[in-house]
């Protein structure tokens, strides 16, 4: 029997969080969706425009999703924590990506301010999932204040760079007792796989897919690479080595 | 009186409700809304009876893509 994702007591069969940000149509955000199996599904909080046409809470529950708000856009605790009661009210859900930005060149989160929300957000009775940095203090210090999970960053929102710091991952991911859920800088399949193999339990994605020439494609890519990945952690990769150890047979050979 | 509805002024009759500034939104009072005033949230039970104020800064946020 293989072990299920769990966070905060549910329980997941898919191992990927579809991040539903960068998709040009809400049509092509649906397929994506179908493709990845994935069981939650972000979404950001922004002011009502009359203007905007469909919901995509419409498409959400269409796919039987569970739907997880984040903070997107916030720079202090106060309005993260703001941005979190709004999405509880609007969403009916206690779930929340807490994202608290440091600028906005790098989208990096800022510690202080987030650690500060989290705590305040735990507190208020939240499950807090906080986007942060690959630093192993940190990590370990959202963990005590009593957030469900952990989702360090590969490398800056959306810059599709890959997992920069491998080892600080590691770490992390040693240290944990809570899920590890790696959050931004996936670029492609590879990413994700590696993620897996290194032994996160989930991957959040989002502009990988949504920003790919074919997203629904590249989606259907995502989630073999992550159950790729996965079956390759629980398998146990062989050690790396710099010399080369025979595969065939050493003994036995013809004396010519 | 005069209130700030998602940062733009309008002028709305004395003793409007939440749901009537939703409609000014043109934005039925659905599921996926969530109204704050003057930086606190107004939970959806208490929309109705809810009596806007001159000078509210009104917040009204709907969940979009993102993340």
């Amino acid at each position: 029997m293989r072990e299920k994702l769990q966070i905060a007591g549910r329980v997941f069969q898919s191992r990927l969080i579809f991040g539903t940000g960068g998709f040009t149509s809400l049509q092509t955000m649906a397929d994506a969706l179908k493709e990845t199996g994935a069981e939650m599904v972000t979404v950001a909080m922004r002011r009502v425009d009359p203007m905007a046409g469909g919901s995509i809470l419409d498409v959400i529950d269409a796919a039987g999703c569970d739907i997880l708000p984040n903070t997107a856009g916030c720079f202090t605790a106060a309005d993260a924590v703001f941005t979190a009661r709004m999405a509880r009210e609007a969403l009916g859900t206690e779930w929340i990506k807490l994202e608290v930005i440091g600028d906005d060149r790098t989208l990096l989160p800022d510690g202080p301010e987030l650690l500060a929300a989290a705590e305040q957000l735990v507190d208020d009775g939240f499950v807090v999932l906080p986007y942060t940095n690959d630093d192993p203090i940190l990590a370990r210090r959202l963990e005590q204040v009593g957030c469900a999970a952990v989702m360090p960053l590969g490398s800056p929102i959306g810059s599709g760079a890959g997992i920069r710091n491998p080892y600080n991952l590691a770490i992390i991911l040693e240290n944990a007792e809570v899920p590890v859920i790696l959050d931004a800088g996936i670029g492609t399949a590879s990413d994700a796989s590696i993620a897996m193999e290194l032994g996160c339990d989930a991957v959040l994605v989002a502009s990988a897919m949504s920003r790919a020439k074919d997203p629904v494609r590249m989606a259907r890519a995502m989630r073999m690479a992550v159950e790729a990945g996965r079956l390759a952690h629980e398998a146990g990769r062989i050690p790396r080595r710099l010399y080369a150890e025979a595969s065939s047979p050493t003994e036995g050979l013809a004396q010519l | 009186m005069n209130v700030k509805l998602n940062g733009e002024p309008h002028q709305l009759a004395a003793g409007a409700s939440i749901p009537d500034l939703l409609a000014i939104l043109g934005f039925a009072a659905g599921r996926g809304v969530a109204v704050a005033v003057n930086g606190e949230v107004v939970p959806r039970s208490e929309w109705r009876s809810f009596r806007v104020t001159d000078g509210m800064q009104i917040e009204v946020l709907k969940a979009v893509q993102g993340g």
